[in-house]
């Protein structure tokens, strides 16, 4: 038999049919919801008068909108509060089960769906979100869809998908202390681009790939759409399945034993082969902070920006209009510019790792004076979880407050808006012009980083 | 039901920046609708409009000069979320094409199920288009989505694109994936039971 990659043996095992010379019918196993992408496809569906296919393969929360302050108080601002209570009333009405504000699995999608152990390798999984990616750390396929598709889904658990090309990423050897997965992504990208990835899926690979937690796997394949790729994955092994063990959805007694002998076989073959392939030393990688307008605009803290000198015609303009934006100037030094925000959370970086990495950085110290920071647990569970282990004494006595579970800062759809002009060293996601607020500029950073930015009020090297 | 896209001659809007992402295209604050409408209003909200909410004179969408159903983006447009949002903000402010280098996947998938065309053209003609609109803004292309076809008029040049034809069907014809997935519902079914 020919030798195939990890992503060919789930993508073949989900085709329904085949057109010819056009996309692939590919089932989704798993369907995850929030109130920003499904509305418009709630109502086609009822216009076309159908009813939802596979409502148990479905789970909604609402997490875009939602404040992360008084949550028990209805949501003031008026078009937050509709759509929230639409999804409320379509998951109602079509009886998919949906874990709202009050609920004790709240949280942000891509956080909740690995939590609950709903997330499991071997799945296709979609939402109407790009982040989506994230639950390919399980070695699933997961992506992003618009609400055409999240339509689809509805009617027919199906989707249609042109294969994408494979990639693969091997990062091989020890990180240094004090480097994260988050600092990964920021590499590669940089290295790669924001477009590096389109047309691809990536699986990532190599020892640096196989040392890292499950927490911190997620953290990259949700930052693998910021390369332009569909999504990325890591093969499931035994951290993989210690994980998901005893998890509320993932299989019990026999069901597991028989999940988990099927999932030990999803791995690349040996001699597959990958249209794009890149290699990348563990050792290269420092601590990694954005300067600019795309999350492919990177550098080491130590570092400075370019001064964009070989580039030409309008990828210079380009160059200089992102400078601008932020307030920047070619060939300047990062490490030692005041910041005035600081932003722990998302789906990129919201997770109990992260909030321990925070605390064990600020523990004793103190919150530079001038710098607001919103520390938003991922889920009611990593809430939870931050005041079991009495993070939340640490935070509060170095000055930091806990809020509530959701989206936040990361798009700013809520009240969190970074105001204009104003820096924020944030461990979200997107750094676009406006991302966090209108004018708001944005510098993308591993939960450490952002620790020692809110500590010392500037861009700072946290293993000084 | 989409619809049908055969065949357009216009003007067209050109916005020569790289990276375009879909922040810029719509913010996220302008994503609270529960209806599919009105979001042509917000199309480039924070480069076309100033602070206090007046246009902004030297945004492209702003300057009378300007017009037409073709929208030609520097590479790599359309990137970041999936918010399909941004495929109706452009198709909403009257855009059936749009024309790039370089397409992000989500947002190419997103404009194709809306029955507005993404036609990737390589750097050479881009610049020519560019350049061709800034002479004269006036100037017409013809897209031919049968022939797959886009033609710069006042140069007479001509350039082929890909489109999967699958796809390509569906916009001549304006059927929409739905109709299709549903005739396979049992199909569907029968995959499922085979996998228990």
């Amino acid at each position: 038999m020919e030798p195939t990659t990890l992503f060919d043996k789930i993508w073949d095992a989900h085709v329904v049919n085949k057109i010819e010379g056009g996309p692939s019918v590919l089932y989704i196993d798993r369907h995850f919801i929030h109130e920003v992408t499904s509305p418009v496809a709630f109502s086609g569906l009822e216009g076309r008068g159908l009813p939802l296919f596979r409502p148990q393969n479905t789970v909604a929360t609402p997490d875009h909108n939602v404040p992360t302050i008084e949550q028990h108080l209805p949501i003031r601002e008026e078009l937050s509060r509709k759509q929230v209570e639409t999804l409320t009333a379509n998951c109602e009405r079509h009886k998919i089960p949906m874990y709202g504000l009050s609920h004790k699995w709240h949280g942000i999608v891509h956080i909740i769906g690995p939590e609950l152990g709903i997330t499991q390798p071997g799945m296709t999984i979609v939402c109407g979100d790009s982040h989506t990616s994230t639950h390919g750390a399980f070695g699933a396929i997961a992506f992003g869809i618009g609400t055409s598709e999240v339509e689809m889904v509805f009617a027919s658990q199906c989707i249609l998908q042109p294969k994408p090309k494979k990639m693969r990423i091997n990062v091989e050897g020890k990180l240094a202390q004090n480097v994260t997965s988050k600092d990964i992504a920021l590499y590669v990208i940089s290295k790669i681009s924001t477009s590096g990835g389109t047309g691809h899926f990536v699986e990532f690979a190599g020892s640096a790939i196989r040392d890292l937690s499950m927490e911190a796997r997620m953290t990259l394949c949700n930052m693998s759409i910021e390369c332009g790729a569909r999504g990325g994955m890591i093969a499931p092994d035994e951290t993989t399945f210690a994980y998901l063990k005893g998890r509320e959805e993932a299989p019990k007694g026999a069901a597991w034993d028989k999940k988990l002998a099927e999932w030990k076989k999803l791995k690349t073959d040996d001699d597959a082969v990958f249209d794009t392939e890149y290699t990348f030393d563990a050792v290269d990688i420092t601590p990694m902070i954005t300067y600019g307008t795309n999350p492919g605009m990177g550098v080491g803290v130590e570092g400075s920006i370019p001064t964009g000198d070989e580039l030409a015609g309008s990828d210079k303009a380009t160059f200089l209009k992102s400078l601008e934006y932020m307030g920047f100037h070619p060939g300047e030094k990062l490490k030692g510019k005041k910041i005035d925000y600081v932003f722990i959370g998302s789906c990129t970086n919201g997770r109990i790792e992260d909030f321990r990495l925070f605390a064990d950085y600020i523990k004793g110290k103190k919150k530079a004076s001038w710098v607001t920071a919103w520390i938003v647990p991922g889920s009611k569970q990593v809430e939870q979880q931050i005041r079991e282990e009495g993070l939340v004494e640490i935070m509060e006595s170095a000055g930091f407050a806990l809020r509530q579970p959701g989206c936040s800062a990361c798009l700013a759809m809520n009240d969190d808006k970074i105001p204009e002009g104003k820096y924020a060293v944030s461990t979200s996601n997107r750094n676009f012009e406006g991302r966090q607020g209108p004018g708001a500029r944005t510098l993308l950073a591993s939960p450490l980083m952002a620790a020692a930015a809110a500590v010392n009020g500037v861009i700072s090297d946290p293993r000084d | 039901m989409i619809e049908k896209f055969i065949k357009i001659v216009s003007s067209a809007v050109p916005l020569p920046i790289e990276n375009v992402d879909t922040d810029q295209i719509i913010p996220a604050r302008f994503l609270k609708a529960v209806e599919r409408k009105g979001f042509g209003d917000n199309l480039f909200r924070d480069w076309r409009y100033r602070k206090d909410g007046t246009p902004n004179p030297d945004f492209v969408l702003n300057n009378p000069k300007y017009s037409g159903t073709i929208l030609v983006a520097g590479k790599n447009f359309g990137s970041g979320s999936s918010r399909e949002h941004a495929a109706w903000s452009v198709y909403d402010y009257g855009f059936r094409v749009v024309v790039s280098s370089f397409f992000a996947d989500i947002f190419k998938g997103n404009v194709l199920n809306n029955g507005l065309l993404p036609i990737q053209v390589t750097e050479e003609f881009l610049f020519e288009m560019f350049d061709t609109i800034e002479k004269d803004p006036t100037a017409a292309f013809e897209v031919d989505l049968e022939k797959q076809a886009i033609r710069n008029i006042n140069k007479s040049t001509e350039l082929q694109f890909d489109i999967n034809p699958y796809k390509k069907e569906c916009l001549l014809k304006g059927y929409d994936d739905i109709d299709y997935l549903l005739s396979l519902k049992n199909e569907i079914t029968a995959f499922e039971n085979s996998r228990v």
